[in-house]
């Protein structure tokens, strides 16, 4: 009895999720041959027919305003809020937002909403610039924990539990831990405790999800923000859940308020929320809810599979779950397909210049000693093929002596002031190489991964400008201060 | 009246070949391509893999001999054969015809294309069966990746590099097939037609990676009447022999080698190319260097 129960209930969310109102309601739009006086100007595509040539009558043709059919991301009652429903049943959180400025807007969000200006925050230090421009934003000041690092592959990990205890114990008026689920490369904390820690103290957990939207669509990746517990997440579906890039979710659990979470986001938000980004995740959801699972298993299966390829070429270590401790290194993504290139003598950075260069071979990123590829259920195994032989093909001939690579340890900040504070504190420009013992008034990263090497407020120390120096002359790509080329940074007057 | 049964293989997407067929001999959605067999009026039983014609039994010869025999009568001694693709067997078919081949090693990524040749293409898959022949169901580049100076003559007979076979037109394939044979090995490819623009894409491609990997490396060509604009073009990278100052026609034509299209003064004249293909090749190598 209670097993049909439960059957019915199931039909009954299946044939929900079959839905995409957002989707069926513009689709019903552009068939309806409305005449429109509104904008966009290109008006289905008409007004501008070189870009209508390039991207497709189809994709002009979703190109609207918002409208009453439509709904309003800003205030949604209608499709976009059963939109935003079906996402929130589909992910297992209370409430859902689609966001339309990228997972920064959903990070940004999440910290605005719980953090105000002079309030803490505890968060790892590897966390991405989004959140650390939150901080900028709100006037929040930054608690970092320290992720440590792995010594052999110089990644930085999850944060430990007795850290996280050690410092809700320090911060007791702290308001929210921020946790990387997992990291960008892949490595998961132990969430689930430090959710129960963070509860016990009375703090909220947000977490960056921007590298874990699969988390909730396979029992055999690591745990989602939301099953562990968490209060909000911010989940790039446009990574790795298929929707269009810039579009976003994020994810809240009562008693998080979900009006005045949906206030903080039309602080920033666009007015004009791109109905192509929006109708993305509409359909994105649905086929995570159906075929999720089996997305996954084929990614998972890929990665494992060239993960073991790697591993045989020698040199190369393509590191896996054989790295989980229990604490720092909680779980592994093993979708994740991270390659540690500092044993055939070449920085990650160096090898991703190879793989695009020289083989036609485009990664996500190659940092000092690793480099990501990303896998997914859209690759093929002859890709994944290529990608393995390249990688031997570049050792056979690149091949060099490990001595000399920068070995880089984990980067302890000394925080002077707080990000907000220092980013709009009165600032003069000084050359990079002679920045050492000055306070920075902005920040230094390579992109990706975009994890600031320093950040406003930071003390630049000489571990830092080494660091800073190594990874430009590697030909990673620099961003984040004023000056283009790096050469100078802004730090406080 | 009976109706017309015409198969067309799409040249370019303004270009069409098309033979009038009298039966379907086999139809198979493989796990990695879809494979079809016709018999034509004028070219007798067809190969078709995607839609794309591979192989007709009226001309298959020139290109299986083209494909083989040029490096046999350049290497003076070889012994151990790789193929890479050609699962139909035609290739294999030419080379049995040495007696000092020791080994063949044939690899195919598509099982049904072997099942298949051998139960309706007799013409090619006629030598799959000889006792120097092993074939491997396998992704090539996968299978060249683990072997070091191991053969002497590589053989790459793959259909067109859009589809299963995009990576064997790749640098890192050219450059695990270099690591694969031996110092004086010689790899043979598949080459592509220079004369209409998307063939002559994958022309320059091609070339444009083996020149990085090989320090003996042109082109040779061959009249192939079913193919895209008939012209077509195999690949010689060596890292020794010379096509031509190597070319041993007293040795070769001692071993009285039945050939109905290859023969050594045409040999000779291959390699003669015509100047817009000449400049198309000197255009790619000195984007390398």
């Amino acid at each position: 009895m209670a097993r049909s129960v439960s059957a019915r209930a199931e039909d009954k969310v299946s044939a929900r999720q079959k839905r995409v109102p957002l989707a069926e309601a513009l689709d019903a739009q552009r068939i309806n041959r409305l005449a429109h006086f509104d904008v966009p100007a290109h008006k289905g595509g008409r007004g501008n027919p070189e870009l209508t040539e390039y991207l497709g009558e189809r994709a002009m043709a979703m190109d609207v305003n918002s409208m009453k059919p439509l709904d309003n991301l800003g205030h949604p009652v209608s499709v976009i809020r059963q939109a935003h429903e079906l996402t929130a049943e589909a992910f297992g959180s209370d409430d859902a937002f689609f966001m339309v400025n990228g997972t920064t807007s959903a990070v940004q969000a999440m910290i605005m909403s719980t953090v105000k200006s002079g309030d803490e925050i505890i968060l790892p230090r590897n966390v991405h610039r989004s959140a650390i421009n939150a901080l900028v934003v709100s006037g929040a000041v930054p608690v970092y924990i320290n992720p440590g690092i792995d010594r052999k592959l110089g990644i930085p990990l999850g944060m430990s539990v007795a850290d996280v205890r050690k410092a809700v114990a320090e911060h007791p008026s702290a308001k929210a831990i921020l946790v990387n689920n997992p990291t960008y490369y892949g490595i998961c904390s132990n969430i689930e405790e430090i959710v129960r820690i963070a509860h016990e103290a009375g703090m909220l957990v947000l977490a960056d999800e921007a590298h874990g939207t699969h988390f909730y669509f396979h029992e055999e990746l690591p745990v989602s923000a939301m099953a562990a517990g968490c209060d909000m997440s911010a989940a790039s579906i446009h990574k790795t859940g298929g929707s269009l890039t810039q579009s976003s979710v994020l994810l809240t659990r009562r008693p998080v308020n979900p009006d005045y979470v949906r206030q903080v986001i039309t602080l920033t938000q666009s007015t004009s929320a791109s109905y192509l980004l929006l109708s993305s995740l509409d359909i994105a959801r649905r086929n995570l809810f159906f075929r999720g699972r089996q997305m996954y298993q084929k990614t998972m299966d890929f990665a494992d599979y060239a993960r073991g390829e790697i591993n045989e070429l020698g040199g190369y270590h393509a590191f896996g779950p054989e790295l989980v401790n229990g604490d720092t290194v909680f779980a592994f993504d093993r979708t994740k397909l991270s390659v540690h290139t500092r044993d055939i003598g070449l920085a990650g950075i160096e090898v991703y210049d190879y793989l695009r260069d020289d083989y036609g071979i485009q990664i996500e990123f190659g940092d000092i000693g690793n480099l990501l590829a990303i896998i997914s259920c859209g690759d093929r195994m002859m890709d994944v093929e290529r990608l393995i032989s390249a990688l031997e093909e570049i050792k056979r001939l690149r091949e060099k002596s490990p001595i000399g690579l920068f070995d880089h340890e984990y980067i302890d900040p000394v925080i002077a002031m707080p990000p907000q504070e220092a980013f709009f504190a009165k600032k003069r420009r000084v050359a990079m190489k002679d920045s050492t013992g000055l306070i920075a008034g902005e920040f230094v990263m390579s992109y990706p991964p975009g994890i600031p090497i320093v950040a406003p407020g930071e003390r630049i120390t000489p571990d830092t400008l080494e660091h800073i120096l190594f990874a430009k002359e590697k030909g990673c790509f620099m961003t984040g201060t004023e000056d283009m080329s790096l050469d100078y940074i802004n730090v406080l007057a | 009246m009976q109706p017309e049964l015409w198969y067309t293989d799409e040249h370019t997407d303004t270009v069409r070949f098309s033979m009038k067929t009298t039966e379907q001999i086999a139809a198979k959605k493989s796990a990695v391509q879809q494979i079809d067999i016709l018999d034509t009026i004028a070219y007798g039983r067809v190969l078709i893999l995607d839609g794309e014609l591979m192989i007709t039994e009226k001309d298959e010869f020139i290109y299986h001999e083209m494909l083989s025999h040029v490096a046999m009568a350049v290497h003076p001694h070889v012994k151990n054969v790789l193929v890479i693709g050609g699962g139909d067997g035609g290739t294999v078919r030419e080379l049995v015809k040495y007696r000092s081949i020791e080994s063949i090693d044939l690899v195919e990524v598509d099982k049904d294309v072997v099942v298949l040749a051998r139960k309706f293409l007799p013409f090619v898959s006629s030598k799959l069966k000889d006792r120097r022949v092993s074939v491997w169901f396998e992704e090539g580049l996968r299978y060249v990746r683990g072997k070091k100076s191991e053969y002497d003559l590589i053989i790459v007979d793959s259909p067109d590099p859009y589809g299963p076979a995009e990576g064997l037109f790749t640098r890192e394939f050219y450059g695990t097939c270099y690591k694969a044979l031996r110092d004086d090995g010689i790899l043979i490819n598949q080459h592509e037609s220079p004369f209409y623009a998307a063939h002559q894409r994958s022309v320059r491609d091609a070339h444009r990676h083996i020149v990085v990997e090989f320090p003996v490396s042109t082109v040779y060509q061959a009249h192939i009447p079913s193919y895209p604009s008939g012209h077509w073009l195999f690949g010689f990278a060596s890292k020794k022999y010379h096509p031509i100052g190597n070319l041993d026609e007293a040795r070769w034509n001692k071993l009285r080698i039945p050939t109905r299209y290859y023969n050594t003064a045409l040999h000779r004249g291959a390699f003669a190319l015509p100047t817009y293909v000449q400049e198309i090749l000197k255009e790619e190598e000195v984007l390398r260097s």
